[in-house]
C-alpha cells in the first residue's frame, strides 16, 4: 500500500521536481522490466507493481523489496534471449564496428591532392548516387557514373574504399547494405591511377 | 474389445482373442505408422501388444532419459529406425551446460547387439562424438539414413568416416549443430563407386569442400534429389551442379553473392529453368536483387522457401513472390518489414506457415524490423495459416484478436515481443487479451509461446480455453503461483511445459504434481523455486527425475534451473557435477 501511494505522490510531484536532465528527457511512461540475467533469480517488481495496479490478481508471494527503477534500467544483454538457436545467431549481420554511440558511422575521406581529410557519416545516405554527390560537392570534382564493366570510365576521379579485409574495392560495385557494413574508409583516387581501374 | 489379458493363458491357438493368426495380425499393425497410434494398439490386450511389438520398424523416443536402450529393444525387437531426442529445447539457447548429457553412444553399443540391421538414425539435441559417428559407420552395414539437428560434440573427422564407410548411404542430413568444422575434405570420403546418395544436406557447415569431389559426387548419384549446399559453393559451381541434378525437389543454394559475367548468368538462368520439379528452396547466403530473377522460373511448383539467411528487403522480396503461387512456407528475414509482409497476403493464398526471424536481434538501436502491421497484412490475404513464429519489436491486443479471426486454424502461435515483459505499445496493456483471443479463438491450438507484458490473467485464459494444447513457452511473465497452477490445472494434454523469468515458486511448481507423469517434461529457470521444494516433489513422485542445476554464486537454497521428466529408469547415472539429482534420495 505505501508503495502504491509512494508512486502517486510521485506523479504528483513530478511538475515541480527538480532535475538536472535536458528539457524533454522524461523517462517513457511505459512501464520498461528489467530482464533478469542469469544470476537475478526474481521476476522484477514492475511486473507485481504493474499487476496490483491494476488491480488484477494476487500478489507475488516473495516480492523483492528493491525499490522500483525510476529510470528504465540499462538494458543488459540476457542469457538465451530473444531465443534464437546459437547457429542462427552466428549467421547474423556483423555488428557495425564504426558506430560511435549508436549515433553515426564516419569514415575518413581522402583525395589524392588535397591538403586534409574529411569525414562524413555512411549511415545519412540511402544509396550510391547520394553518397557520390555529397562527395562532388565536398571535393569539387565529377566522379562520373557508374558502370559494372568500366567503372567510372571518363572521369578523373574514382572513388575507392577500404574493406574489412584490407582491401581497397571500387565504390558502387556491392549492394549498399554491405558496403556501409564493410566500409573503413574512403579515397578518391585521381588521374591515372584511376583510370587504371575498371579494366 | 477382447477378454481380460490377466486371464488369458499363453496357449496358441485355443484361448486367443483375435480371431486370426499372429502374421495376419502384425502385417496389418505394420501399417499403422502413427507411433501414437500404435501405442494406442498396444493396450488393446497382451496379442496385440505382442504383436505391435514385433512389427514396429520405427521407434521414436522423444526423451532419451524416460527409457534405457535395453528396455527399448527388448521390447522392440525388430526395430530399423530411431528417432532420439536429447537435451531440453533451452540448451538451443544456451541455457543448459555443454556436458549435460545427452549421449548418443550407450544407446549404440546396446543397437550394434540388438539391431546390427538398424538403417535410420534421427537424432535432435544429442551428444555425438566423432567416436560415435565412426563407431556407427563402422558396425551397422546396412546403415541407410543419418540426420542430425542440433547436436554437437562431432567434428567433420566424424562425417568423414560416416562418408568413408556407409556402403548404403541415402540420406545425410547435418542441420544447426555446434559442429568443429575443420576441413571440407570430408566430402572427398565418399567411395567413386558410391552412388546411392539421395539427400545431401551440409548447409550447415563453414568451412570449404571440395568442389570437384562434390560435383562427381553429385553426378553419380542419379537419384539425389534433396541437395542443400554451403556458403562456401559459390553461383559458378552452383550451376554446374544444377547441370548435374536437374531432378532436384529441394535446393539449397550456397553463397548467391554476384560475381558472374552476362553468360554466366544465362547459363544459370538456364539450370534454373531446368528444375521443373523443386519444391524447396533455400540458402541463397547474401543474395543480392539482380541475381534473385535467376530463380524466378523455377519457382512455379515451390511450396517451401526458407529465406531466412537472406537480407532481402520488401521490394525483392515482393519480386520473387510474385512467382510462388504455390508457397505453402515461408521462412524470412524482418528485414524485408512490414511491407514485405504486405506482399506475402498479396502473393500467397495458399500459405500455411510463415516464420519470421530477427535479423538484428540484439541491436537495441534498430528501428526496422516488423510489427504488428505486418502480421495483420499476412493474416488477411493468408486465411489457411496455422503455424506462426513471429519476432517483433511492438505488438498490440487489438491486432492479435484481429489475426486469429482472420485465421482461426492456427495449431501453432509463437510470437515473441524481443524485449521481455513489453505490453501493447499503444495502450500499455498487458498482452493477456491477445493470448486470450489466442486460445479462446484457435481451438486446434497445440504449441503456444507468449511474450510481452503478461499477468495471471493470461494464464488463466490458457487453463480455461487451450485443450489441445501440449507444447507451452513462457518467459518473463505471470504474477504470481497461480498462473503456473492455472496451466497445469487447465490444459489437459499439455506434455511439454518450459518455464524462465517467471515469478513461479514451490507453491506452483508443486500443484503439478499428479500431471507431471502425463508430460514429457517441464522446465524452470530463473523463478522462485527453491531446493526444498524440488526435495519435496521428488520425494512424491519417485517415477519421476527431478534435476536440478544451480547457477555461481547463487544462493544455497535457489534451484535456478529445475528439470522434471518422468522416466521409467530412475535417476541417470551419468549426470555431471553441476546437475543435481534428487530423485531416489
Amino acid at each position: 500500500m505505501e508503495r502504491s501511494m509512494a508512486y502517486d505522490s510521485d506523479l504528483n510531484l513530478k511538475a515541480t521536481e527538480l532535475r538536472l536532465g535536458l528539457l524533454g528527457s522524461d523517462e517513457p511512461e511505459k512501464p520498461s522490466i528489467a530482464p533478469s540475467v542469469s544470476s537475478n533469480k526474481r521476476a522484477s517488481p514492475e511486473i507485481s507493481e504493474e499487476s496490483r495496479s491494476k488491480g488484477s490478481s494476487c500478489v507475488s508471494s516473495k516480492v523483492e523489496s528493491g525499490e522500483r527503477d525510476s529510470a528504465p534500467p540499462a538494458k543488459e544483454q540476457v542469457v538465451g534471449w530473444p531465443p534464437i538457436r546459437s547457429y542462427r545467431k552466428n549467421c547474423l549481420r556483423p555488428k557495425k564496428n564504426d558506430q560511435v554511440d549508436g549515433a553515426g558511422m564516419y569514415v575518413k575521406v581522402s583525395v589524392d591532392g588535397a591538403p586534409y581529410l574529411r569525414k562524413i557519416d555512411l549511415k545519412v545516405y540511402k544509396s550510391y548516387s547520394e553518397l557520390l554527390e555529397t562527395l562532388e560537392n565536398m571535393f569539387k570534382l565529377t566522379i562520373g557514373e557508374y558502370s559494372e564493366k568500366e567503372g567510372y570510365n571518363g572521369s578523373d576521379f574514382a572513388p575507392t574504399y577500404e574493406d574489412k579485409d584490407g582491401d581497397w574495392m571500387l565504390v558502387g560495385d556491392v549492394p549498399w547494405d554491405m558496403f556501409i557494413s564493410s566500409c573503413k574508409r574512403l579515397r578518391i583516387m585521381k588521374g591515372s591511377a584511376a583510370r587504371g581501374l575498371g579494366c | 474389445m477382447g477378454p481380460n489379458p490377466k486371464m488369458r493363458k499363453e496357449f496358441p491357438d485355443s484361448t486367443r482373442s483375435s480371431p486370426f493368426p499372429d502374421e495376419v495380425l502384425e502385417r496389418v499393425l505394420s501399417l499403422l505408422k502413427s507411433h501414437k497410434d500404435r501405442s494406442a494398439v498396444s493396450l488393446v490386450c497382451k496379442d496385440w501388444y505382442n504383436a505391435e511389438s514385433w512389427s514396429r520398424a520405427h521407434v521414436f523416443i522423444g526423451n532419451c532419459y524416460s527409457v534405457s536402450p535395453e528396455i527399448v529393444a527388448r521390447r522392440f525387437p525388430r526395430v530399423k529406425s530411431v528417432t532420439l531426442k536429447g537435451k531440453p529445447r533451452f540448451s538451443d539457447f544456451n541455457l543448459v551446460p555443454e556436458n549435460w548429457g545427452a549421449d548418443v553412444h550407450p544407446w549404440l553399443a546396446v543397437f550394434v547387439a540388438k539391431y546390427p540391421f538398424l538403417e535410420e538414425l534421427r537424432l535432435k539435441r544429442m551428444a555425438v562424438s566423432d567416436e560415435s559417428l565412426e563407431f556407427l559407420a563402422l558396425n551397422f552395414p546396412n546403415f541407410k539414413v543419418l540426420s542430425l539437428l542440433s547436436c554437437d560434440g562431432f567434428s567433420t573427422d566424424g562425417l568423414a568416416a560416416i562418408a568413408t564407410h556407409c556402403k548404403n548411404l541415402t540420406q545425410l542430413d547435418i542441420q544447426e549443430n555446434g559442429i568443429d568444422d575443420k576441413s571440407g575434405s570430408w566430402l572427398s570420403c565418399f567411395p567413386e563407386n558410391f552412388t546411392s546418395l539421395e539427400v545431401l544436406n551440409f548447409a550447415n557447415l563453414n568451412t570449404d569442400v571440395n568442389f570437384d569431389a562434390l560435383e562427381r559426387l553429385v553426378s553419380r548419384c542419379k537419384s539425389l534429389n534433396v541437395l542443400k549446399a554451403n556458403k562456401s559453393i559459390s553461383l559458378e559451381h552452383l550451376q554446374r551442379l544444377l547441370v548435374c541434378a536437374p531432378q532436384l525437389i529441394e535446393l539449397g543454394t550456397g553463397s548467391f553473392m554476384p560475381e558472374l559475367t552476362a553468360r554466366q548468368y544465362a547459363e544459370l538462368e538456364n539450370s534454373f529453368i531446368q528444375l521443373k520439379n523443386l519444391n524447396t528452396l533455400s540458402g541463397l547466403w547474401e543474395a543480392s536483387a539482380p541475381y534473385l530473377p535467376v530463380l524466378y522460373p523455377a519457382c512455379t511448383n515451390l511450396t517451401f522457401l526458407n529465406l531466412s539467411y537472406a537480407f532481402l528487403q520488401s521490394l525483392e522480396l515482393e519480386s520473387l513472390l510474385c512467382h510462388c503461387p504455390h508457397l505453402q512456407r515461408l521462412w524470412v528475414l524482418d528485414t524485408v518489414g512490414d511491407k514485405g509482409l504486405e506482399a506475402v497476403g498479396s502473393n500467397c493464398p495458399l500459405l500455411e506457415e510463415l516464420r519470421v526471424f530477427p535479423a538484428d536481434p540484439f541491436d537495441e538501436e534498430v528501428i526496422h524490423g516488423v510489427t504488428e502491421a505486418g502480421f495483420l497484412a499476412v493474416s488477411y490475404g493468408c486465411r489457411r495459416l496455422h503455424y506462426v513464429l513471429y519476432f517483433c519489436r511492438q505488438m498490440t491486443n487489438a491486432a492479435v484478436a484481429t489475426i486469429v479471426q482472420n485465421c482461426p486454424d492456427f495449431t501453432h502461435f509463437r510470437l515473441c515481443i524481443m524485449n521481455p515483459g513489453q505490453p501493447d505499445y499503444l495502450t500499455n496493456e498487458p498482452m493477456d487479451e491477445a493470448f486470450g483471443a489466442v486460445v479462446r479463438t484457435c481451438t486446434k491450438l497445440q504449441r503456444l509461446s507468449v511474450s510481452g507484458l503478461l499477468t495471471d490473467l493470461t494464464f488463466e485464459y490458457i487453463g480455461q480455453y487451450a485443450k489441445n494444447l501440449e507444447t507451452l513457452s513462457v518467459a518473463f511473465a505471470g504474477s504470481s503461483d497461480r498462473g503456473m497452477q492455472c496451466m497445469l490445472e487447465g490444459c489437459p494434454k499439455l506434455r511439454k511445459l518450459e518455464i524462465r523469468d517467471c515469478p513461479f515458486g514451490n507453491a506452483a511448481l508443486l500443484s503439478g504434481l499428479e500431471k507431471y507423469e502425463s508430460m514429457r517434461s517441464l522446465w524452470m529457470s530463473a523463478c522462485n523455486v527453491t531446493m526444498s521444494g524440488c526435495r519435496l516433489l521428488a520425494r512424491e513422485m519417485p517415477r519421476l527425475n527431478v534435476e536440478v542445476m544451480k547457477d555461481d554464486g547463487s544462493d544455497e537454497s535457489q534451484a535456478d534451473k529445475v528439470y522434471v521428466y518422468r522416466s521409467v529408469v530412475g535417476p541417470r547415472r551419468d549426470a555431471p557435477p553441476c546437475v543435481l539429482n534428487l530423485s531416489g534420495l
